[in-house]
């Protein structure tokens, strides 16, 4: 399961979900893999206004991964050269292919490339664990928590 | 018919759940195109849109849009390893009504084929009402933004062209067969599989076939609009596909 997941993920039961410390889920005994995927820049730039980057370090710290800059890269910092503005792009009428910066590099390998292949998720409020086997984390509730 | 026997989780698991788990595999052997309303819906969304596929299966509709971002989740552990091969997406497994997402956090949602696996009315209202749960409140900005929508499709009871053949003033609680066909599969590696057939004392062609039954609620005309109405939820478009109830919803504003 790949880390950016981690951004749109918390505790399963109902009651927990409300509270803060229920997001992020914080991994436990994990087992990483790397799988390679291509680089999307566009993908990149589109998904940073949704990035917890608070929450997004905390999880990287705790697997033992190489710190994230303290504040969130701009659209810019992915692109070299900096990103044209649109009315320049609209002006140049032979596409631009623009070129990842060394920053995009590093994003897209921790959030797209990084996968907790096993361990837990456990949750920062109730401190109930859930499972990730082959890639694949469940949260399926036991019965008397549904 | 399922109106006989105790209705709820424990029939699903038994009526749902268990099948697709089993079936999976030939399942999504059979489940690649996409429908067109639900390709219009999932084409339509903004760049960088994000979004929660619930009752995934095996992640066909995760592979329409690449510039959007979509976390799907299904029962079924084996359509999930199937599911997460698509990237940029991903895939978990969880229940449809206790989702592991933070609530309002998401620009759209789908759910296609799904709610209708629910067994009782109340059951139902709950897939709507989490769908909705997901949502990105209402809003109103200077790009024409507008909150978060979700497109959810059911079976429609009214369906007298198709294979099934039901209709208005049929039973709407029904158990539909999924065959998987044991011949075709062993009729390609011959030998192994004949020595195996005439083990278990089989036809000659090759395995049985064997039949699964799954559970299905079919929804009546106006029935999903009146659901997602209970929900706390307000349609924003609604229709009839190819033996589909579809609507698309909003929370209320």
């Amino acid at each position: 399961m790949k880390l950016l997941t981690l951004n749109f993920l918390t505790c399963a039961i109902k009651t927990c979900k409300t509270q803060p410390a229920s997001f992020p889920l914080h991994p436990r005994d994990a087992e990483l893999e790397i799988v390679e995927t291509d680089m999307n820049l566009p993908f990149l730039k589109n998904i940073l206004p949704r990035l917890m980057w608070d929450e997004l370090r905390t999880i990287t710290s705790e697997l033992g991964l190489p710190d994230l800059p303290p504040t969130p890269p701009t659209r810019s910092n992915l692109v070299e050269g900096g990103e044209k503005d649109a009315v320049a792009e609209e002006e140049e009428q032979e596409e631009v292919v623009e070129e990842p910066t060394q920053t995009a590099k590093d994003l897209h390998r921790i959030l797209l490339e990084t996968c907790i292949k096993e361990g837990k998720l456990v949750c920062g409020a109730c401190g109930h664990e859930y499972k990730v086997m082959e890639g694949v984390a469940n949260f399926l509730l036991p019965g008397h928590l549904v | 018919m399922a109106d006989s026997e105790t209705q709820g989780p424990d029939y699903e698991e038994q009526h749902v759940h268990t099948v697709y788990e089993q079936i999976a595999s030939h399942f999504s052997s059979t489940r690649y195109k996409p429908w067109p309303v639900v390709e219009r819906f999932l084409k339509g969304l903004p760049d960088g849109a994000v979004g929660a596929d619930v009752g995934c299966g095996n992640g066909k509709y995760l592979a329409v849009n690449p510039r959007v971002f979509i976390v799907g989740s299904d029962r079924s552990t084996n359509l999930i390893k199937i599911a997460k091969q698509h990237h940029p997406h991903s895939a978990v497994v969880a229940d449809n009504l206790s989702l592991p997402h933070p609530n309002h956090s998401f620009d759209f949602a789908i759910s296609i084929a799904v709610i209708h696996h629910l067994s009782t009315p109340a059951r139902r209202i709950d897939a709507v009402k989490a769908i909705l749960e997901l949502l990105r409140p209402p809003f109103r900005d200077r790009k024409g933004g507008t909150g978060g929508r979700a497109l959810i499709y059911v079976w429609a009871l009214e369906q007298k062209d198709s294979r099934r053949g039901w209709d208005e003033g049929h039973q709407q609680d029904v158990m539909v067969p999924w065959v998987m066909k044991g011949k075709k599969e062993k009729a390609q590696k011959k030998g192994k599989a004949l020595e195996q057939d005439m083990e278990y004392g089989g036809a000659k062609r090759g395995a049985e076939d064997k039949t699964f039954l799954r559970y299905y609620h079919l929804y009546r005309k106006g029935e999903l609009e009146s659901d997602v109405a209970e929900a706390g939820g307000e349609i924003v478009e609604s229709g009839y596909e190819k033996d589909n109830w579809w609507a698309i919803v909003a929370r209320k504003t």
